[in-house]
């Protein structure tokens, strides 16, 4: 699977943090960045990571191609993003797991940010996950009042399907409030992870 | 905390500096008032300009400001304060009083965002004994913060970084990796013990290690700010004429921030102090990338570089081990200069008591 990240015009670490997160989903993954020192930093991220990188300038930018070679060289930094495919279907759908409303390990504060980062991200970026999946607290980022649920509701208006548990949002007194997508049941959870080619847990 | 600075920033601390080459140039040509009563004047990149006054005294000036480089509004008064008050310490001086610097968006001064800066700048000042006599403010849509800082020292108690001399023994006072650090913080990287680590030791005042330069004898001191390790190093190296060996291995490191440099957390700013200090240093072959990232990583509010008599340095140890705060060490020596490189860099100690130590 293929990514490209679009880096253009960020500044330091945004191109780092976000080739972090595109190679945690994907073997291959282009970068394209504008300047010479996001060059070098997004090298040695891939390089940390024991991926090989090709270096390629273009008229629009440079183009720095990532492939993943085997195991990370520092696993630790990207232990909360848990890539995990089902041997069965290599091929199925891509699907997102969100089975909390924060993002990482640390202040819950941050960790809410980064979410809400996350899917303002995937607004920009391909591949689209078929399938976005909300259980536990996750489901609080569904509802009214939920710092991402513009970029829910756009990734929504674009085909894809976002599940939230139903057992979930009545533990949180939330089933009155769900603002974007449909409530789901443990059926429809189980049936989606295990059909998906990749699951994508945050 | 309600509020996270870097949300309104995209350059932070002394990484938003202008290169040390631009600056060069842009005094080239303009015709300076001076006098002979300037000691040290924009010529010789020191830390601080010191006029004299007197046969007994001389003012020492510096201003230093720049954009948030703590998430915490209080941290980053105190970090802003601690840094300013630097130079006048690099100098030997005592500071006196100081004006404020601000440049900030009115939504954040409606929602006591500045006011918090404010109060953690006062902290510092109260520490240094500085008073603050007032400011400007200006509408910025990106915050900045700073002081101007004036002191006073005798003439003849002027440190420099002009006086190194071969056998000198450099002993730096805080760690490195702040640059890369703060990196780290702004990408969600660094875990909250790291990021206070950090804002701990920027916010610390370098009063206690000018005293310790002093009381060892050191009349050569520079501050570590903006040019990192290596940028400073060259100046005072250049400054002196001498030249310098610095082992990777004295070096103090903030917890984590190999690792931050291992993942390319660098800021642009080391990548330009990297090219400022170019051919004038040398690497052994066994220092590793992210080791040299370290000594080009752009340092806020860093600590004193002080070329400490040789005699001198088991005492400066100890002290510095009893009375600082932050991690400190020996991070090399002053050597004859020559034709070859004016830094060469080397992963072991080099000299007999050269080992690192934790203070």
């Amino acid at each position: 699977m293929k990514q490209t990240v679009d880096a253009r015009g960020l500044a330091c670490p945004q191109p780092v943090v976000l080739t972090l997160k595109a190679i945690a989903n994907a073997a291959e993954v282009t970068t394209i960045v504008d300047n010479q020192a996001a060059v070098e930093n997004v090298t040695r991220l891939a390089r940390s990571k024991g991926c090989t990188v090709e270096v390629e300038e273009k008229k629009d930018g440079i183009y720095l191609t990532i492939k993943g070679q085997g195991a990370p060289a520092e696993p630790t930094i990207t232990e909360h993003v848990v890539v995990c495919s089902t041997s069965a279907a290599p091929a199925g759908p891509l699907v997102v797991f969100v089975p909390g409303d924060s993002l990482g390990r640390g202040p819950a504060e941050l960790g809410e940010r980064l979410m809400g980062a996350f899917f303002h991200t995937l607004l920009e970026i391909e591949p689209r996950p078929k399938t976005i999946i909300f259980m536990n607290s996750g489901v609080k980022l569904t509802v009214e009042g939920s710092r991402a649920l513009e970029d829910l509701r756009a990734l929504a208006s674009q085909g894809i399907d976002i599940l939230a548990c139903g057992t979930c949002l009545s533990y949180f007194e939330l089933t009155d409030k769900l603002a974007v997508g449909r409530i789901s049941n443990m059926y429809d959870i189980a049936t989606a992870l295990l059909e998906a080619g990749k699951v994508v847990e945050l | 905390m309600a509020i996270d600075l870097f949300e309104s920033v995209t350059e932070c601390g002394c990484a938003a500096k202008v290169p040390a080459q631009q600056l060069a140039g842009m005094l080239r040509g303009v015709d300076l008032p001076t006098s002979p009563a300037v000691l040290v004047g924009p010529d010789t990149l020191d830390d601080a300009g010191v006029y004299r006054l007197s046969d007994e005294q001389c003012l020492v000036q510096t201003v230093d400001f720049f954009p948030p480089v703590a998430r915490d509004p209080e941290d980053y008064g105190r970090i802003a304060a601690a840094n300013s008050l630097s130079d006048i310490f690099a100098m030997g001086a005592r500071p006196l009083t100081a004006l404020a610097i601000v440049c900030f968006p009115s939504r954040l001064v409606r929602e006591g965002v500045l006011h918090a800066v404010t109060r953690g700048a006062a902290e510092k000042l109260r520490e240094a004994g500085c008073v603050l006599l007032g400011g400007h403010s200006v509408l910025d849509p990106q915050a900045k913060f700073g002081l101007s800082v004036t002191g006073v020292i005798h003439p003849r108690e002027v440190f420099t970084n002009a006086a190194a001399r071969p056998g000198d023994v450099l002993f730096l006072t805080k760690p490195l990796g702040t640059g890369v650090t703060i990196m780290a913080i702004r990408a969600g990287m660094a875990s909250t013990e790291q990021e206070q680590t950090a804002n701990r030791s920027m916010a610390s005042l370098n009063a206690k290690a000018a005293e310790l330069a002093r009381r060892c004898g050191a009349v050569c001191v520079t501050d570590i700010t903006g040019f990192g390790l290596l940028g400073h190093a060259m100046q005072l190296a250049r400054a002196s004429n001498v030249a310098l060996q610095i082992n990777f291995e004295g070096a103090p490191l903030l917890d984590g921030a190999i690792g931050f440099a291992e993942q390319g957390l660098l800021s642009a700013a080391a990548y330009t102090n990297r090219d400022y200090v170019g051919d004038a240093v040398r690497f052994d072959d066994d220092v590793p990338l992210p080791a040299r990232d370290m000594l080009f990583d752009p340092q806020t509010s860093g600590g004193l570089l002080i070329c400490c008599p040789p005699n001198r340095v088991a005492e400066l140890v100890t002290w510095a081990h009893e009375e600082l705060s932050t991690t400190c060490g020996v991070v090399g020596r002053v050597v004859e200069a020559t034709d070859g490189p004016l830094i060469t860099v080397a992963r072991r100690a080099i000299a007999a008591g050269g080992d690192g130590m934790q203070g």
